[in-house]
């Protein structure tokens, strides 16, 4: 009984007081040799946002894939959180959902104590890297990489956020962040062409651009994407649409041309 | 022996040593590491000709072997090799490939073409089923105009208009597919491929220091070495570090003369021969 109960109140991430547990599946199997070990089964792919004059942008396409399967192509990775902040998501897309359940109840205690304060991106960022890396010290990770930006009045007047946190708990705060991939594909772009100020149509751009490359060069990326904004006026979520491909090269037209003869 | 030796290679991988090579394994041997390049190579078409581009770093695991090595070599005075993976493998399958092109030049009295270092290249890392670990970036303008391929350790190879390979070229790729298009000039196309090679530099942990760049045209080879050094020493004070005579403080001196701890016998015993 007293184990039982000290697993409950132990058992799940660290979720304010008066809300139950979540991710109880460990208190409730009984003990023995309950395996750990996850996989990711629908996973989705990079997401890139970056700091600009008004606030936060951020992108990611909307495809999960099953393995090698391109399972689902209407995903939104991308939800906003209480006022202040968005989330985008990489990785296992159900344990997404349930990041999202945690935030939920968390916003919504948050809004019971009716003080006239709200979480802002820090606090949430705070806390998700909290959750994620008490789950994987319980070798039972949340198998994703979180992004976390928005806006808060702060003593400086409106501050930005842009946080990253991933599966085992490394988090930090930059200018631009990017996922997966887009860790490769994206970061060298924005650290080269990001500065400060930048207006939204050239935060639109420059991230398009990313799109663009995770698009040819990233298998499990798809040509439907949506970006998000967070500004003091709250946050947008825009309708997907797809980009624009070229694949006109004369050398693609005909790449044996050079090399007639060879295989 | 002496027999066997005479013979004509019979073709295909020979797996004789593969046997004794595991079985030594087994016994404990370790086997000796190589030096990777870990690199970024990029290659584009433009409107003249082929650009090349490197870093210049060679590492040993995480060491940094040759700050300043050369990975552009040299096939033929109209073509040129970029090389990333093992440095040995790289640099003697082109050096091997570069000694054949010239007897083909002297056999045929012509410049040698682009396809044939690359049937060249191809068919010898085909033989050894990617065990010689190069991946090349090969480009030359020859009689039928400019080309630009990739080989990979495996032996297949493409037809590119813009090409990067190594560690760092998603790095490199990120550029290219952002900033490339069709009928470059020959200022873009260096400054695309420098631009390509310092996001490999600065953004992949296996390449470093300098920017080495090709530039091939009809009947002109450019090989513009260090064309950046965006990786200077800096020192604390500008004109460098000098230590004049009197700047460090002399505590104390103390003598000791040689000539009473060493014993100097004349006349002792010859060298040995």
């Amino acid at each position: 009984m007293d184990g039982f109960a000290k697993s409950i109140g132990g058992g799940g991430p660290n979720v304010p007081a008066g809300s139950h547990p979540a991710g109880g599946s460990q208190a409730a199997a009984g003990g023995g040799a309950t395996q750990r070990t996850q996989y990711p089964y629908v996973t989705g792919t990079s997401v890139i946002a970056l700091k600009y004059k008004d606030g936060v942008i951020m992108a990611c396409d909307t495809g999960a894939s099953y393995g090698s399967t391109l399972r689902y192509k209407s995903v939104e990775r991308i939800k906003a959180v209480g006022k202040h902040s968005i989330i985008g998501a990489s990785g296992e897309y159900s344990d997404f959902q349930e990041i999202l359940r945690y935030l939920d109840e968390l916003t919504l205690s948050d809004h019971m104590w009716d003080d006239g304060n709200s979480l802002g991106p820090k606090e949430i960022h705070n806390y998700l890297t909290r959750v994620m890396y008490n789950r994987r010290n319980k070798f039972d990770p949340l198998w994703n990489s979180l992004v976390i930006g928005g806006v808060k009045k702060g003593p400086k007047g409106d501050e930005k956020y842009l946080g990253m946190v991933n599966m085992i708990g490394t988090h930090f705060e930059e200018n631009h962040v990017a996922t997966g991939f887009g860790n490769h594909l994206a970061i060298p772009i924005l650290r080269a062409e990001w500065h400060e100020d930048m207006t939204f149509e050239e935060a639109v751009k420059l991230v398009e651009k990313c799109l663009l490359v995770l698009l040819y060069r990233d298998r499990s990326s798809i040509n439907k994407f949506q970006i998000a904004k967070i500004t003091t006026e709250g946050s947008t979520i825009y309708p997907p649409y797809s980009l624009k491909t070229y694949w006109g090269f004369t050398h693609f037209e005909n790449p044996a041309q050079g090399a007639v003869g060879s295989w | 022996m002496t027999g066997s030796m005479d013979l004509p290679a019979k073709g295909g991988f020979s797996f004789d040593l593969c046997r004794r090579n595991n079985m030594l394994q087994k016994n404990g041997l370790k086997l000796p590491g190589f030096r990777k390049t870990g690199t970024t190579i990029v290659g584009l078409v433009f409107q003249d000709g082929v650009v090349l581009g490197a870093d210049t770093r060679a590492t040993e695991g995480p060491i940094v072997a040759d700050k300043n090595c050369e990975k552009i070599h040299f096939m033929a005075p109209n073509i040129y090799c970029c090389g990333a993976g093992t440095a040995a493998d790289t640099e003697a399958v082109t050096d091997m490939v570069s000694s054949q092109l010239q007897l083909h030049r002297y056999a045929t009295g012509r410049e040698s073409r682009v396809v044939t270092a690359l049937t060249l290249l191809k068919s010898h890392l085909f033989r050894y089923q990617g065990h010689v670990s190069a991946a090349l970036v090969l480009g030359g303008v020859d009689c039928t105009g400019p080309h630009l391929h990739t080989v990979y350790p495996h032996g297949s190879t493409d037809t590119l208009p813009f090409a990067t390979m190594g560690s760092g070229s998603l790095a490199a790729m990120s550029v290219f597919e952002s900033k490339y298009k069709e009928g470059l000039t020959r200022e873009e196309g260096i400054q695309l491929v420098s631009d390509a090679i310092c996001a490999g530099i600065f953004n992949d942990l296996g390449s470093g220091s300098n920017v080495d760049v090709c530039v091939i045209t009809k009947g002109k080879t450019e090989y513009l070495r260090n064309h950046q050094l965006p990786n200077p020493r800096t020192y604390a004070s500008s004109k460098g570090y000098s230590f004049t005579k009197g700047q460090t403080e002399v505590l104390s001196t103390k003598i000791t003369p040689l000539k009473q701890k060493v014993e100097v016998t004349e006349g002792g015993d010859a060298m040995e021969e």
